[in-house]
């Protein structure tokens, strides 16, 4: 016996988000996301080949005119220690993407475990991870990122840290959601009375089915890190052996208007960036919730 | 029957399961608790078929849950081949787990969505059997056979890619993976449409007199009592209000509630209706 | 009306679900009759196309992809698929009124049942009475204290109670034809049977038509005058409920129903009909249930498509049904099969 039927089901609700025949095109659907991910991609590419398509050391020390406008020179550019903008741009991705990355990623780590411990065991485990993420999430999370450089001084491992303290509450509480949806599964009773353990299940039954809100969030969280990076740097709290957008709109204060170009492109790089970030995430939300469907 | 030869595979006393109400107690209160279970006590002997038979509200799924270790009771004890299995640790514990399987009633719900059905099937067997990748492969091979699914078209499908009745199936040959002694089977046919519903009672049965099996059915459908069990009882809020022999009970029910059931249950023969339309 | 004319007619309806380009045929030229006063059972398993033929008498699909391709729906004489929107609008609810499935999911959680209850009087113009008239249909749905239960959330009631507001909702406006599509599935049996007498109550006091759509036999045997049995989107054989129970026509009516759990069913002698149900877009050519059937000719039931043609009081979809062997169609089978 047995032909297989195939049965007409709609896409399933909790399911395999990227095997899904339908995610790739959803994805690329808007032509904003195609951009937003070209753009994207763009940068990863100059961060890492900085030093190869820049002529100039973005920390100064040549002797070029102060204050140079555009040229074929200087393609974006001087500014007022005559340091080279479009090699200070380049070289600013490498801090954006760092510090916009790892703390997203350390965000994720803790945000998950703290959020799949509580949400699968409950009680008071729950009670507890919950009570401290919302501490965490009260404070208002460029301020506190400002005192805390402010008091323990600057540096890009702080400022991961930092803003991963400050960003991990809302994954977990998200994660924390999922998974106690999916704890009540069904296939999850089906894996315990199998023999897998609590441990097992949790990694290989249920952050699977948990993983697009993660993702989402994920890349909701780098925008907002470079956002808090470049927003720190702006107020003199950055790293200073690093170039970074926010110091040089800092620098740019005084010559917005004579020499417009100083400020004109970190602003446009933080605002592309951010934006091209914020577009992705939205994209994978659509892609991977289709019509609606979530669980 | 050799009712007193063989010591019961499973066996519960005056289990319970309590919660607390929601609208009850507060700060200096104490809540009020409900029995969700009430002082319930049964025995499975080994190649025997018992259903548990009730509404909803009737607590035969917590008891089903509580006698698959998914749930802890709150009174009672449950003893598999004698040993309690709330005292078990280690070795013991993994007995039980081992041999007392599951299959549920929601096909869509009971597998991971993500994982291919080859791969579900496979879970008890890493889990419980230890066994490595290609005797794995193997053993799935041969239980997908044994419900009717061939293994080389459907190892690789996903679970909506199944009609109900499959994915069924699967289900069943997972809880053969760690050739288990008892299977409790909550509500197997019920979503199923009716002529699906005789293949997979009737593979069950197959798969019982070849393995020597015990089951216990936990359903609503008096069909199903009639068609598969030797003994049954009755829940009501919590309670057994009749037990015994299938077919004495549901040909001559004592208890009030088990004769409404019976009466309440439509019988496909317009010609003998109670109720003239 | 005329007496002698149907409440609702269906002729022909066709349904297809929009898929890209191409269209999924669900519903093959499907009729079937409601008279006043007569409860008619639409029967058929997942993927039979019934609970699709339901929603394209209402022309209320749940998917935007679905729409009726061909055929008429006549109520009352008059086409809905041809009827303008507002004219649509002024019949649903006032002549035709709908009971579905799951009683949980079609009620408001935060308003109160009185208030929902009302809805389709307001929705049809009407601002007087409308207390009076919820009341009375509670008490029609035999609910005690019905002044309570009308202040009362979905949630403080049961499944029962909730699928008798549901009923009553439906029949607020006093339409001559209700379909109910699967209305005791999701409830406990004993539940069942009371909502089931309410609505042959009903039936009779108020002379209402009803469709009644099931997978249930049994069901169907309980409650309905005539039944129409359906199988990949078609009718395959339509009848009145004894000659169809105690001599069915066609093959899939027969083996239907021997499958269904009796009281003499044993585990060991249990019959299933081989095979599955195929889905929608993979219908077998000719016949569509030739691949399952103990009794094919070869050359005629799979190349020619039977249409449905009467016999006696009733209608059957099959070749051979003429034939005396056909009467027992799988007990012939099961004899001459190793």
């Amino acid at each position: 016996m047995s032909e297989v039927t195939l049965t007409p089901d709609a896409v399933p609700a909790v399911g395999t988000p990227f095997r899904n025949a339908g995610f790739r095109r959803r994805l690329l659907r808007r032509p904003t996301t195609v951009l937003a991910l070209a753009f994207l991609l763009l940068l990863f590419g100059l961060a890492v080949c900085a030093p190869l398509v820049t002529a100039y050391d973005p920390l100064g020390g040549g002797d070029s005119a102060l204050l140079e406008p555009l040229s074929p020179g200087h393609w974006l550019g001087t500014d007022d220690l005559g340091r080279d903008i479009w090699a200070r741009v380049v070289h600013g991705t490498r801090i954006s993407l760092t510090v916009g990355v790892m703390s997203a990623l350390c965000a994720v780590v803790v945000g998950v475990i703290a959020g799949a411990l509580a949400g699968y065991f409950g009680g008071w485990l729950d009670a507890l991870l919950m009570r401290i993420a919302e501490f965490f999430q009260t404070l208002p999370r460029f301020v506190v990122a400002l005192i805390m450089i402010a008091l323990f001084g600057t540096s890009v491992l702080k400022m991961i840290v930092v803003i991963a303290a400050l960003s991990w509450p809302q994954l977990a509480r998200v994660v924390r959601a999922s998974v106690a949806a999916l704890a009540q599964s069904q296939f999850v009773d089906a894996a315990r009375v199998a023999g897998m353990g609590h441990g097992a299940i949790i990694v290989r039954e249920i952050l699977p089915n948990a993983a697009a809100p993660i993702i989402v969030l994920g890349s909701l969280d780098i925008a907002m890190a470079i956002l808090i990076e470049a927003s720190l740097s702006f107020f003199g709290l950055g790293d200073p052996n690093h170039v970074s957008w926010g110091a040089m709109l800092n620098d740019a204060q005084q010559y917005l208007r004579s020499a417009w170009w100083m400020s004109a492109f970190p602003g446009l790089a933080i605002a592309l960036t951010v934006l091209s970030f914020n577009i992705v995430g939205d994209a994978l939300n659509d892609a991977l919730n289709p019509r609606g469907n979530s669980k | 029957m050799n009712a007193a030869a063989t010591p019961p595979l499973l066996e519960a006393r005056d289990l319970s399961r309590l919660f607390p109400v929601r609208s009850s107690g507060g700060l200096f209160r104490a809540r009020q608790m409900q029995r969700a279970v009430d002082r319930v006590s049964l025995s499975i002997r080994a190649g025997e078929v018992l259903a548990l038979v009730g509404e909803s509200g009737s607590g035969k799924t917590t008891l089903g849950r509580m006698l698959l270790g998914l749930t802890a009771p709150s009174e009672g004890v449950i003893l598999y081949k004698g040993m309690d299995i709330a005292a078990q640790s280690g070795e013991a514990a993994r007995n039980f787990r081992r041999e007392v399987q599951v299959v549920f009633q929601d096909t869509g719900g009971s597998l991971n969505p993500r994982r291919t059905i080859g791969q579900s099937v496979a879970l008890p067997l890493t889990y419980h059997r230890g066994l490595e990748r290609g005797a794995a492969s193997a053993e799935v091979d041969a239980l997908l056979d044994q419900v009717g699914l061939p293994p080389a078209h459907f190892r690789h499908r996903l679970p909506h890619e199944l009609s109900g009745g499959q994915r069924q199936r699967v289900g069943i040959a997972r809880a053969l993976a760690s050739n288990p002694a008892l299977i409790i089977a909550d509500e197997p046919v019920s979503a199923l449409d009716v002529s699906v519903r005789a293949q997979i009672l009737r593979l069950m049965f197959d798969l019982q007199r070849e393995r020597r099996l015990s089951y216990l059915f936990i359903t609503h459908d008096l069909g199903v009592v009639r068609a598969m069990a030797d003994r049954v009882m009755v829940m009501h809020q919590g309670r057994v209000v009749e037990s015994g022999d299938a077919d004495a009970v549901l040909n001559a029910p004592r208890d009030a509630y088990t004769q409404r059931l019976l009466a309440a249950t439509p019988v496909p023969d317009p010609s003998r209706q109670r109720n003239p339309h | 009306m005329s007496k002698g004319e149907p409440l609702l007619d269906v002729r022909g309806l066709s349904v297809d679900i929009r898929q890209g380009a191409t269209a999924l045929r669900v519903v093959n030229e499907l009729s079937l009759t409601v008279r006043r006063g007569e409860a008619v059972g639409l029967v058929g398993e997942s993927g039979s196309g019934k609970s699709m033929t339901a929603f394209a008498v209402m022309n209320l699909f749940p998917s935007p992809l679905a729409r009726v391709a061909a055929g008429q729906v006549l109520l009352e004489g008059r086409d809905l698929a041809q009827m303008a929107p507002a004219e649509l609008r002024a019949t649903r609810g006032a002549r035709v009124g709908m009971v579905f499935q799951d009683p949980t999911s079609y009620l408001d959680p935060l308003m109160p049942v009185g208030r929902q209850i009302a809805e389709p009087l307001r929705a049809h113009g009407r601002t007087e009475g409308l207390e009076a008239r919820v009341l009375e249909l509670l008490d029609l749905m035999e609910l005690p204290n019905a002044a309570r239960v009308a202040r009362q959330y979905p949630h403080e009631l049961s499944g029962g109670m909730r699928q008798r507001i549901l009923i009553a909702t439906a029949l607020a406006m006093q339409p001559a034809l209700l379909i109910a599509d699967e209305p005791t599935t999701a409830l406990d049996v004993t539940v069942q049977a009371g909502i089931l007498k309410l609505l042959m109550r009903l039936r009779r006091e108020l002379d209402l038509g009803v469709l009644l759509i099931t997978h249930d036999l049994a069901v169907v045997a309980e409650t309905c005058q005539r039944v129409n049995v359906m199988y990949a989107g078609q009718v395959v054989e339509s009848n009145e409920v004894g000659p169809l129970f105690a001599a069915p026509r066609h093959p899939y009516t027969q083996g239907l129903l021997a499958s269904i759990l009796s009281p003499h069913s044993r585990a060991h002698s249990l019959f299933s009909i081989p095979g599955s149900v195929p889905i929608a877009g993979q219908w077998p050519g000719g016949c569509r249930f030739h691949p399952r059937c103990p009794i094919i000719r070869a050359g005629l039931c799979d190349t020619s498509a039977p249409a449905l043609q009467a016999r006696g009081s009733g209608a059957d979809r099959c070749h051979l049904s003429g034939e005396p062997m056909a009467a027992d169609a799988w007990r012939r089978n099961e004899a001459t099969s190793p």
